[in-house]
């Protein structure tokens, strides 16, 4: 097990919100619960400073379990301790009631309201509506100030995207040492790509805290795989993808095995399904693809406020509401993607560095990014979202 | 002659190593972890990132990496091939499988 060393107070200065969470941003997040509003939403956080939105395409016609989870990755994104208050934008019609919405949100005792473009009047009104509702909640957000926080009060996502053969062996394990070192101060971090830990799952079941949480590993891998069996295909064609595959990985096992070092040595406290919170403190698996922005969403929507996200072949990917940390695997793609990776891992590759010095270094940016300093993906306005759909549109 | 090209081979029962940097055909390298050793000419170019086999792996049998099974042999493969998508299989996830035993 790799031990990093402390190098500060394990503090950062955060937002406390009135459930007692701690953020690390303050967004208004304009939140379209249907593809319809996503525009009008757009169209807000043009005209007003200091807004988030994300375009999707779902929120109507969808039933049973694929509702549920559509309905809790949008609560969740509007609960996310990152996010101060919240516009919760509607058409009317749809299956998806931002009315529904926020009355789950309003749970939380942050300032939520709802706008509906059938109920205004149509699409400019709903803007100028919805606009007016958001400078407020801005202008309020600007007035509250951060405080001393503790790391214990962070939930870091960990993500692996656009892998190569140096995933494993650099970026994941200094990830896992970070992961580790938040959990051993009372913080939690989550592992998910469920699809990217078939092959691995013993590993991590071995580590499970009793034998319901070792059980839900493995079925979770199972409903994942069996996805792929049912469709009578060789997961291949999908994962590993074909730059994965450039980049030296053969099989999804052997991505697998690498990903899971993102998962450090600790106990595996529980189980969740996707866009959850975890209930638990400590290493916490969430079931999701790995599908890079329905995996990041996910996580976002169960209340991570940082992600750490590794990558070998570059990627830009970024959260409306939740600072991404960009590290590369290897030198060549730091040098060559500087603009969107953040930190560099390639170093263990050359030998320049341990994985606990890029681990330390990577700890000290989640305590600045914490405090406020913006992630490459902020910067550029890398707005990604993607919702996991597990049923058909109707 | 032995040369200097970096490798890694992550456990002692692995079955391939990792270049880790681009390494040109008939270079003869050496590759160690912990108690094991192997001393391999490379059969043909192994790119950075991408492995070769470090021992014989007989046809069907698995291949081994991070200690741990990461597929299984298509074909027969030669201390200092390049093992990947040709002649590797995945082992899991395989509904092309199913599809054909039914």
């Amino acid at each position: 097990m790799i031990k990093l060393q402390l190098t500060n107070d394990n503090k950062f200065w955060g937002y406390r919100r009135p459930d007692g969470k701690v953020g690390v941003r303050n967004h208004v997040l304009i939140l379209p619960t249907i593809t319809c509003a996503t525009q009008a939403a757009k169209q807000i956080t043009e005209l007003v400073h200091g807004t988030v939105s994300f375009i999707h395409q779902h929120g109507c016609a969808q039933v049973g379990i694929d509702y549920e989870q559509t309905f809790r990755t949008y609560v969740g994104m509007g609960a996310n301790p990152n996010v101060y208050g919240v516009v919760v934008l509607g058409l009317g019609c749809e299956t998806h009631q931002a009315r529904s919405v926020a009355g789950e949100l309003a749970k939380t005792n942050k300032p939520v309201e709802v706008v509906s473009i059938q109920d205004h009047g149509g699409t400019l009104t709903a803007i100028a509506e919805g606009a007016k509702i958001a400078a407020r909640m801005v202008q309020e957000a600007s007035a509250q100030t951060r405080e001393l926080c503790d790391i214990s009060e962070l939930i870091i996502g960990t993500e692996c995207g656009g892998s190569d053969a140096c995933s494993g062996i650099s970026a994941n394990p200094a990830v896992g040492a970070v992961s580790d070192m938040i959990i051993e101060h009372g913080g939690t971090a989550i592992l998910a790509e469920t699809t990217e830990l078939i092959g691995a799952e013993h590993l991590l079941a071995e580590r499970a805290v009793d034998d319901r949480v070792a059980k839900k590993a493995y079925q979770v891998i199972k409903a994942m795989e069996n996805r792929s069996i049912q469709m009578g295909v060789d997961i291949r064609t999908g994962n590993p993808s074909p730059g994965n595959i450039r980049g030296g990985l053969s099989t999804l096992e052997e991505k697998s095995l690498g990903a899971a070092n993102k998962a450090g040595s600790k106990q595996l406290q529980e189980v969740i399904d996707y866009a959850e919170s975890p209930t638990k403190k400590g290493l916490v698996w969430m079931d999701t693809p790995g599908h890079d922005i329905e995996q990041l969403t996910g996580m976002v929507a169960g209340g991570a406020q940082v992600v750490l996200f590794t990558t070998g072949r570059g990627t830009p990917t970024g959260s409306p509401i939740a600072p991404v940390i960009k590290i590369s695997t290897n030198t060549g793609i730091y040098e060559k993607m500087s603009e969107n990776i953040d930190l560099n891992a390639g170093t263990i590759i050359e030998g320049k560095e341990s994985i606990e010095s890029v681990g330390t270094r990577i700890f000290e940016e989640i305590a600045k990014v914490s405090s406020g300093k913006l992630t490459k993906a902020e910067v550029l306005k890398q707005h990604d979202f993607g919702i996991w759909r597990i049923g058909p549109t109707f | 002659m032995v040369t200097n090209y970096k490798t890694v081979m992550m456990k002692p029962v692995d079955k391939v190593a990792t270049a880790l940097e681009n390494i040109p055909a008939n270079s003869i390298v050496t590759v160690s972890c912990q108690d094991k050793n192997y001393t391999v000419e490379l059969l043909e170019e192994i790119e950075f990132g991408h492995k070769f086999a470090v021992c014989l792996i007989p046809q069907g049998t698995d291949i081994v990496k991070y200690g741990e099974v990461i597929g299984r042999a298509v074909q027969n493969i030669e201390p200092g091939a390049h093992v990947h998508v040709h002649n590797i299989e995945g082992i899991r996830g395989r509904g092309d499988q199913v599809a054909i035993n039914q």
